[in-house]
């Protein structure tokens, strides 16, 4: 289980991004965080993953624990070795390197070649599509096929938790299907939490457990997936539907978010 | 200009190749330092002119013989190439790049200064273990100084390639040279592979400056090697292994047919600068070398 204690996070020691984060990923549960742009989602996980430091931000308070293991501070090599394993937004695959040296790369910190092989192995069962492109280059692998690839990549380092950021984004439809029923076979079947950090709210409370709203660095909504579909303003705002359930005008939107960010 | 011989082009030739390899070998260095790092070493020909007076010096003034001396040389460059990663460049890590560019050129006046400090300014020798009796093979005349620098060359790109293209270690190499941020999120520890990086730099400078040192005698103008690494990288491509292997064999190649058919015309010095108007030309057309990767550079 990996918890986040009211975590701040400091960028370039005067930029307040989140304050007071709180936020509880189960093993065995998808737990999504949804928010707009700029809401501080992916802050939230590169504090995880610690990779801010590379980035002039730091965690000033609060603590991140898995297992009542405090991470925080810890370099983000350290993290990976405990469990935790981030991918990207925008499918950022080693281009230059073929789908299996990928894969081996992400098994880094395997020190068994047999685990490695195993791990390479699982990754094609659950992807059929990446074994018969492992010798191509990366770089040339379709936009849903890469997003397997770093799927797959991250989970060679055998994860107790994965954070996904935004693995629909920009792909078609159906592939976002595929990769989807790809998410909720992870939690069943391997000892994972998964934290899923989505802009496609619909999708995500679809496949989640549990689910927490973020805007302007803070958690402004939390429960279940279901009372979180349930919720009129998550309905109107992510969801994209008035009180009638029928699809609502952009324009409508919009004015009420200003109204409402002025209000907060 | 000569009547063109063909048999004198290829001797030309020949011996340009077995150059190219040593040039290569030097090359290769700086472009694994870029390739991992992002930073342009300006003092890698101090790398390569140190590396033979720590064998030079050895031999000379602590009557080591040849082997323990060359032995001495790689082991000391191999620690200087992790030491000046750990005690210049990590500070320095997240700096503008241009930064830890003007470190390269620091250590690079560092270098010759010290060097001159602890060995003197005179030219010393290094008693390579070959004959100088040159090879003849047909019509080629091979010294074989230069057979054993394009060996050494060889033997240690084979090495180095396997490991680049096979082994994990290698795999983690190329994951940090195309994205520091992600291979990190795979758990590998980025610092480390600069290390490594800088590690091998020490690596070739070592095998570079025995043998340039045995060929060219050892002293402060043993440094100017690094400026031929400059032609040889453009012409690859900063950024490719296979590029420094390429431009090496080329700027080779390239010197000594100029050193062949204008020299004599123009009574010398066109070798010397041959392969700097070829770099000028391959940045005009392909600013990003034969196998460099396409993106615009900000050095």
């Amino acid at each position: 289980m990996l918890t986040l204690n009211n975590i701040e996070v400091v960028y370039d020691h005067v930029i307040l991004v989140l304050k007071g984060v709180s936020v509880v990923a189960k093993t065995g549960q998808i737990t999504t965080l949804l928010g707009a742009n700029g809401a501080g989602k992916t802050t939230t996980l590169k504090a995880i993953s610690g990779l801010l430091n590379a980035e002039r931000g730091s965690v000033t308070k609060g603590s991140i624990e898995l297992d009542g293991v405090r991470l925080d501070h810890l370099p983000p090599h350290d993290v990976v070795r405990r469990g935790i394993v981030q991918v990207f937004e925008g499918r950022r695959v080693f281009a230059n390197l073929t789908v299996e040296e990928n894969l081996v790369a992400g098994a880094h910190i395997q020190s068994e070649l047999k685990r490695v092989r195993d791990g390479i192995a699982r990754t094609y069962e659950l992807f059929p599509l990446l074994k018969e492109r492992r010798h191509q280059r990366s770089g040339y692998l379709s936009g849903g096929e890469q997003q397997m690839l770093v799927i797959g990549r991250a989970l060679m380092s055998d994860p107790r938790v994965i954070l996904l950021d935004e693995p629909s984004l920009g792909l078609a439809p159906r592939i976002v299907e595929e990769i989807f029923v790809v998410i909720r076979r992870l939690k069943e079947s391997q000892d994972l939490a998964v934290l899923l950090v989505e802009q496609n709210a619909a999708l995500a409370l679809d496949i989640a457990d549990h689910g927490y709203v973020m805007e302007n660095g803070r958690i402004v909504l939390e429960g279940s997936a279901e009372s979180l579909a349930r919720n009129s303003d998550i309905q109107e705002f992510y969801l994209g539907l008035n009180e009638e359930g029928a699809r609502k005008s952009y324009r409508d939107a919009k004015q009420y978010r200003r109204r409402k960010r002025w209000l907060s | 200009m000569p009547e063109f011989d063909l048999q004198f082009t290829i001797a030309l030739v020949t011996n340009g190749l077995l150059i190219g390899l040593m040039y290569a070998l030097i090359a290769l260095g700086f472009v694994l330092v870029y390739k991992a790092t992002d930073a342009i070493n300006f003092a890698q020909g101090e790398f390569v002119m140190f590396a033979a007076f720590i064998c030079a010096g050895a031999a000379d003034l602590a009557g080591m013989p040849f082997w323990v001396a060359a032995a001495l040389a790689l082991a000391g460059m191999i620690a200087f190439g992790f030491g000046f990663e750990r005690v210049v460049l990590r500070p320095l890590l997240g700096r503008p790049i241009i930064a830890v560019i003007m470190a390269t050129i620091g250590i690079a006046a560092l270098l010759r200064g010290v060097a001159t400090l602890a060995f003197g300014g005179g030219t010393r020798a290094i008693a390579l273990p070959v004959d100088d009796e040159p090879l003849f093979l047909g019509p080629l005349m091979l010294p074989p100084v230069q057979l054993v620098g394009a060996a050494v060359s060889l033997v240690f790109l084979a090495a180095f390639t396997w490991l680049f293209l096979k082994s994990r270690m290698g795999v983690a190499m190329r994951a940090v040279a195309e994205s520091q941020q992600v291979a990190t999120a795979m758990g590998i520890d980025v610092r480390r592979y600069f290390a490594f990086a800088w590690a091998l730099a020490g690596v070739v400078s070592a095998l570079g400056g025995i043998v340039w040192g045995g060929m060219l005698g050892v002293d402060n103008q043993l440094a100017l090697i690094g400026l031929k690494v400059f032609p040889v990288v453009i012409l690859g491509g900063l950024d490719s292994v296979v590029g420094a292997v390429v431009g090496g064999l080329i700027v080779g190649v390239v010197e000594n047919l100029a050193a062949g058919y204008f020299d004599p015309i123009v009574g010398g010095g066109t070798k010397d600068f041959a392969p700097y108007v070829l770099m000028i030309a391959m940045l005009m057309i392909r600013p990003y070398g034969m196998f460099g990767s396409r993106r615009i550079e900000r050095v």
